[in-house]
């Protein structure tokens, strides 16, 4: 398939503020990847977006400008990045528009993700006993995989501890204070055996990439990434996933492993070509587990990558290099994005203290969330 | 029985039923619970089946702090952390249950439970291996 190039890419400061709505942090990220691209509102031929409780993104026009282009709402839950992306590659593939805009953004506030019974399908008896409680299942999940698999506790404090070490050298993250991983073992249990710094917190923020056809390469201000594949899947009958009264028997699947290795297939690479990486990281013990779902190692050899630094800034295989959802926080419809514009960063060595060394020429991004949904990306230099 | 269920169950003088009601595909063996009309696998239709009673413990996680009310309805005495998990059952099907016990300490994946539904989510009780 023909190649799609990621002419531009935005981003605004995650976090948490009083008065900045998603959409206004949307708009300042589109304006900053049309910037980045060279490229004017009008040169843009159709537009793909949306946040999870933000609002609408087809609603931007009216600070971005009234050009009469095709602008498509995108509502897939922790997917939405991933799916505007999918869809803006395909609208350049079939001739739609050679200039395309992907967008997301959310602003959640303290206590999102807190959701009634019946919006699941379920009985309100879970709700009402306290089995509604999404943290749960993170630390359910983490605990069997470390059961199975000789993962330790300590090894889930330095996935946060090196997210908050990357967040402090990224002035776009909300979280810039290093933590040392015994005051994260110490932070106080939420759900065993996760503590409260293994977690991402909701937040805001907004992520944009102007993506075009090769031909418009020649009008471009920035050296183009190739998006070399873009995939979203959801899930296969066997995964384990947030708020299930039951799981099948036998061994699990994982929409993770699905998405990556399709997209992998489709970019004609593998795991061991990837130079930097941002993984899905809404608490430590989904970056863990999300090494080996994606392919970047077997089960259970996380336990030494990770005590040896190989996943850090300047180790053989840097994972979430921008401090991911542990130091970003995590607004549903911006994360994907976020991770693309880092490793955009990261390729045109552009990325600053947090740069990975050696001119890294290949990178992979993955989101992973309810109710089962993941999307990667393959790129490359 | 749990002692949260049993106060219910005396109160409201509704016996608890038997067991877990679950059901199962006829054409792919899937058992589910709680009980659906379609298979999740492949969709056809499913009859009802009675699930064994004692499992083992296939993962857990303690509730710390109080749940958000809504939709938590805290015990009448108070809310206390309490432990959670899935039991897998030799149907081939991990169902989701609190755990009735005060010993935290004493969790471990692979103990034996016994599973019994209640008038909320079903309940599993720690087996006292001789
Ligand atoms: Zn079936």
């Amino acid at each position: 398939m023909s190649d799609v190039l990621i002419a531009g890419a935005g981003i605004t400061p995650f976090g948490r503020t009083e008065h900045t709505t998603g959409r206004r942090h949307a708009v300042q990220a589109v304006n900053a990847a049309l910037a980045d691209a060279g490229i004017p509102w009008s040169r843009v031929g159709a537009a793909f977006g949306g946040s999870d409780a933000a609002g609408l993104a087809d609603t931007l026009v009216a600070q971005l400008g009234l050009t009469g282009l095709p602008f498509v709402n995108v509502k897939n839950g922790c997917a939405t990045g991933g799916s505007a992306l999918v869809s803006a590659v395909n609208a350049i593939r079939a001739g739609m528009a050679d200039v395309v805009l992907a967008v997301g953004f959310d602003k959640h506030p303290r206590g999102a993700f807190d959701p009634l019974p019946a919006d699941w399908g379920l009985d309100e008896a879970y709700g009402r006993d306290g089995l509604m409680v999404t943290t749960q299942f993170f630390g359910m999940k983490i605990r069997r995989y470390m059961h199975d698999h000789g993962i330790s506790p300590r090894t889930l404090a330095l996935v946060a501890e090196k997210a908050y070490r990357n967040g402090a050298r990224n002035p776009n993250a909300w979280r810039r204070t290093p933590i040392g991983a015994d005051e994260i073992l110490g932070s106080g249990m939420v759900s065993d055996p996760l503590t409260r710094y293994m977690f991402c917190s909701p937040g805001e923020g907004a992520a944009a990439l102007v993506l075009c056809a090769p031909s418009v390469a020649k009008e471009l201000a920035s050296v183009p990434v190739t998006l070399r594949s873009a995939v979203v899947k959801s899930r296969r009958f066997g995964s384990f996933e947030v708020f299930s009264p039951w799981i099948a028997g036998g061994e699990l699947t994982s929409v993770s492993r699905d998405a990556a290795a399709a997209a992998f297939e489709a970019a004609g690479a593998g795991p061991g070509d990837v130079d930097v990486c941002q993984l899905q990281d809404t608490e430590s013990g989904a970056e863990v587990m999300h090494m080996a779902e994606c392919g970047f190692c077997e089960d259970g050899e996380q336990e030494k990558l990770i005590a040896s630094g190989a996943t850090e800034i300047g180790g053989p295989l840097p994972v979430n290099t921008d401090g991911g959802c542990i130091a970003n926080g995590e607004p549903i419809g911006a994360s994907g994005l976020r991770q693309v514009y880092e490793v955009v960063r990261q390729l045109r060595g552009q990325a600053g203290d947090r740069q990975v060394p050696g001119r890294p020429r290949v990178g992979f991004t993955h989101v992973y969330g309810a109710p089962g949904v993941s999307a990667c990306t393959v790129l490359s230099r | 029985m749990s002692v949260i269920a049993h106060q219910v169950a005396e109160v409201s003088k509704v016996p608890a039923p038997a067991g877990l009601r679950g059901s199962r595909c006829g054409d792919c063996a899937v058992t589910v619970y709680p009980a659906d009309d379609a298979c999740p696998r492949c969709g056809r239709a499913t009859s009802p089946v009675a699930l064994s009673a004692v499992g083992t413990l296939w993962t857990w996680t303690v509730q710390r702090f109080a749940p958000k009310s809504p939709p938590f309805v805290p015990p009448p005495e108070g809310f206390r952390p309490f432990a959670l998990g899935y039991v897998e059952l030799p149907e081939g099907v991990r169902v989701a249950a609190v755990l009735d016990t005060d010993d935290l300490g004493s969790i471990q994946i692979g103990m034996p439970l016994r599973i019994e539904p209640s008038n909320g989510v079903p309940h599993a009780i720690p087996i006292e291996e001789a």
